[in-house]
């Protein structure tokens, strides 16, 4: 079901994890994505594993929410793994045909899952326990001095937080659109790479039609409640740090320093 | 010939923890040419019912019999089941996508293997069914008016000449006068054709002025099953559940109560009228 | 007391192209429309689609300019560029289509979005929230995800984003007409206590008849004129008018016009059930039965 991806999806509970700002969030998964690709041994990914758990355990977001967003990537994470596997090359340990396995692809193969495996929990664990909006205000708070460069960071904050609401409705709208062609006679499944593509169009234009109805709507709407841009705009939750917030920095600042030790980041 | 649901389960998302029962052992029979109506209110399961009808979706457990067949039988031609069972989507219109009106009315029969000719008549016959101009037969679907579409989008579906048209709030949207064309033409077109219509609708008035029997889903059983008439009877048990009978049957029930000698039973305006007219002349 | 609203002669006409841009033709959407709405009324606009209703509507939000004529809001002419933002604050507009119109992924930010935009303070901002979610009966549900909310719920958090604005009018474009009969009902409860509560004027344009009962005046609109006016009891009594004009009445007019076609002498402009019931029982007490 379309439905069920989760990635950038918001899971409504209370928990440290959800209360924190989202500067911290996105600052922290920034960094534990970069110490995902610093990592020189298995041990830290050990340890990004345990901290991506107890980051899990405190957000209170069932574990099968962080799985399900697992699903949309598996056909990536497939193919790098079949990549590293035969492509790598080094001492050989297996010959299927005229494919050899190497000792040090599989190592790669298994690095690379673990890595994207983690990456990807650990970006759910971000949008789960961020609501859109808030995240957006992060991202812009801290794209800020962008400013002064004429990047329009209040604008493309806005366009992302508005893209991730029609996310689901769009994705509903997939459902009930490919039902009604199929019910009209139309195959989305049968027949090669060149009819295929041409059996989309009658699901491609509607949905496209759809959205720039919506978009329209959305316009006039967001008009109407006075929306001119970021100039004068107050905040209903503005961004301000609280305690919390810094013994979460200490914290990552604490898995930092144990990353550089146990990962061999850096030596 | 007629459809049969045997034990119809359905549970939405059955190997996660939210599953939902959306449908739970339903049984009907539905002859040929019947005018059903299904009422409900949101989220009682009447549109996943009709979704089976057609193979959009599948049950959980329990067999659909079409003519006697059973539609999950392997070899069974789910393909040419949707050309006998019509299904029209609530807001049709959406799915409309080609340059023009008509073109857009073939893409049912060409997806059924007709050749171009047939296909085209098809459609010429289906767009004149639904009452559209000739003049708009070659306009972008994208100009027309909303009732215009929605009349387009149901042409869609007839030109596959199906023999059970499904039609999920038809009128959902739509001004009255746009309401009682619609369903005027739907009536029409069941005298015409001897065509079983089933009409899921949230509008009592519409469903009691049109069909023969009512299905009444709640929580995805049937909770009723018969002639608007007796349905109605049960307007008490009905508000209960969110719905409601027409405001016809809540005035002759009042009138009843303070004395007068009334059919409460009479379900449209014509009728309530001429049941006042009687009682009072006794 | 001055009229929050007033139009003289408002004309709308927008040009038809054809595929190569050529003009077709004119249509005029809105045609001389002059209207005064005083404070704290309760405005009905009816008429088939396509007659010009929304057109008008948008008009009140300055969301559309006249090409003729002008429209005032509180006394400020929407054509007027420096007015705008005052004027749409003064007069909120809720749309047709419930996903359309919410920006907030959370019930509560949606409502703060408004308030967001006209620079209130936080603090503010939540008292302002919290008081129109509880006027539309949402505050439970402050939390939640719009997408998980029924339809008449997601038109009632609309309703509280413009709410939170403070406005003194509020104008809704169909609100029901995507909606099954109980969020109709639950929009419309809200949009009377808006009124009868609050004191907030009402424009309400839909095509159900049963939801204009309560207005202090009903406006209906054919070719984009105003064709008909009046209280809902003068427009409701004159059945065959609103049938030229693609309307209908709520059944229990349309059972009284009937048993008046058969000769029971029923005073025109029934509106409710229990009106009828007891019109019915007078007669049939008087016991003066018509000839049959």
């Amino acid at each position: 079901m379309l439905r069920d991806i989760t990635l950038g999806q918001y899971y409504p509970t209370e928990s440290v994890i959800h209360g924190l700002d989202p500067r911290v969030k996105l600052g922290t998964t920034v960094l534990y994505i970069i110490s995902l690709f610093c990592f020189r041994n298995f041990l830290g990914y050990l340890l990004a594993a345990l901290g991506l758990a107890l980051v899990i355990r405190f957000s209170r977001v069932p574990f099968r929410f962080m799985v399900k967003g697992m699903k949309s990537i598996l056909f990536l994470l497939l193919i790098t793994v079949v990549f590293n596997i035969f492509l790598t090359p080094g001492t050989p340990v297996l010959r299927l045909w005229k494919l050899t396995v190497t000792r040090e692809g599989i190592v790669l193969a298994a690095t690379m899952a673990v890595r994207l495996s983690l990456l990807v929990i650990g970006s759910s664990v971000m949008t789960l326990t961020t609501t859109p909006n808030n995240l957006t205000d992060g991202m812009e708070r801290m794209l800020r001095p962008l400013k002064i460069f004429k990047v329009p960071v209040h604008e493309v904050a806005m366009m992302m937080s508005i893209a991730l609401r029609f996310i689901p409705i769009l994705l509903e709208e997939t459902d009930k659109i490919m039902k009604a062609q199929i019910a009209r006679g139309a195959d989305f499944e049968s027949g090669n790479l060149f009819r295929r593509a041409k059996a989309m169009v009658p699901l491609l234009v509607p949905l496209f039609v759809s959205a720039f109805r919506r978009a329209n709507d959305l316009a006039m709407a967001m008009e109407a409640r006075c929306y001119r841009g970021g100039e004068g705009r107050t905040k209903m939750k503005p961004l301000i740090y609280q305690k919390k917030d810094y013994l979460a920095y200490l914290a990552v600042l604490c898995y930092l320093a144990a990353s550089i030790a146990v990962g061999r980041i850096l030596f | 010939m007629s459809i049969i649901l045997d034990h119809i389960n359905y549970i939405y998302g059955a190997d996660t923890p939210m599953a939902v029962h959306a449908l739970k052992d339903i049984c009907l029979k539905i002859p040929d040419g019947q005018f059903v109506g299904i009422i409900g209110h949101t989220g009682s399961g009447k549109s996943t019912l009709m979704q089976h009808l057609n193979g959009l979706e599948r049950a959980t457990s329990g067999h659909i019999y079409y003519n006697g067949e059973d539609i999950y039988d392997d070899d069974y031609d789910m393909k040419k089941l949707r050309s006998r069972v019509g299904l029209v989507f609530q807001y049709p219109e959406h799915q409309l996508f080609e340059i023009d009106v008509f073109t857009d009315v073939c893409f049912g029969p060409k997806n059924l293997g007709l050749s171009r000719k047939e296909a085209e008549l098809r459609a010429y016959d289906a767009l004149r069914k639904v009452g559209l101009p000739d003049e708009l037969f070659y306009q972008s679907p994208f100009e027309l008016s909303g009732g215009q579409k929605r009349r387009v989008a149901i042409a869609g579906v007839l030109a596959m000449k199906p023999d059970v048209l499904i039609l999920d709030e038809p009128t959902a949207g739509l001004d009255p006068k746009g309401r009682d064309e619609i369903l005027q033409q739907v009536k029409k077109l069941q005298q015409e054709t001897g065509m079983t219509i089933l009409l899921v609708s949230h509008s009592m008035e519409d469903v009691a002025e049109y069909v023969e029997r009512i299905i009444v889903m709640n929580q995805g059983s049937v909770l009723y099953d018969d002639t608007p008439r007796n349905v109605f009877a049960r307007y008490k048990e009905l508000e209960e559940i969110g719905l409601a009978a027409p405001q016809v049957t809540y005035i002759l029930h009042e009138l009843k109560k303070n004395g007068l000698d009334v059919d409460a039973a009479a379900t449209t305006i014509g009728e309530a009228a001429e049941g006042i007219m009687q009682a009072l002349r006794k | 007391m001055p009229n929050i609203i007033k139009t003289r002669n408002l004309t709308y006409e927008y040009i038809r192209r054809d595929e190569e841009g050529n003009v077709e033709g004119i249509t005029t959407a809105v045609d001389h429309v002059s209207l005064d709405i005083r404070p704290g009324e309760f405005i009905a606009i009816l008429g088939h689609n396509g007659s010009g209703k929304s057109t008008l509507a948008k008009h009140i939000n300055a969301i559309l300019n006249p090409t003729e004529g002008t429209v005032w809001v509180d006394g400020k002419d929407t054509s007027d560029e420096e007015a705008i933002w005052d004027i749409r604050q003064t007069a909120g507009m809720v749309f047709q289509n419930p996903d359309n119109q919410i920006i907030g992924q959370v019930v509560e930010e949606d409502v703060g979005f408004g308030p967001e935009n006209i620079g209130v303070p936080t603090k503010e901002i939540w008292e302002r929230v919290e008081e129109s979610l509880r006027a539309v009966r949402m505050y439970a549900y402050r939390k939640h995800s719009p997408n998980k909310l029924s339809g008449g719920q997601k038109q009632r958090v609309s309703i509280a984003g413009v709410l939170a604005m403070h406005p003194k009018c509020i104008i809704l474009d169909e609100p029901t007409a995507m909606l099954d009969p109980n969020g109709r009902k639950e929009v419309i409860r809200a949009v009377r206590a808006l009124n009868d509560v609050e004191q907030i004027t009402v424009i309400l344009i839909t095509h159900y008849m049963e939801e204009t009962i309560h207005a202090n005046r009903v406006l209906v609109m054919n070719e984009g004129k105003i064709a008909m006016e009046g209280t809902p009891r003068e427009i409701f009594s004159q059945v065959e008018r609103l049938k030229e004009l693609r309307l209908d009445v709520p059944q229990a007019t349309l059972l009284a016009h009937e048993l008046r076609g058969r000769g029971l002498e029923l005073p025109a402009g029934i509106l409710t059930a229990q009106e009828l019931v007891d019109e019915i029982g007078k007669i049939s007490r008087k016991g003066n039965r018509i000839c049959p």
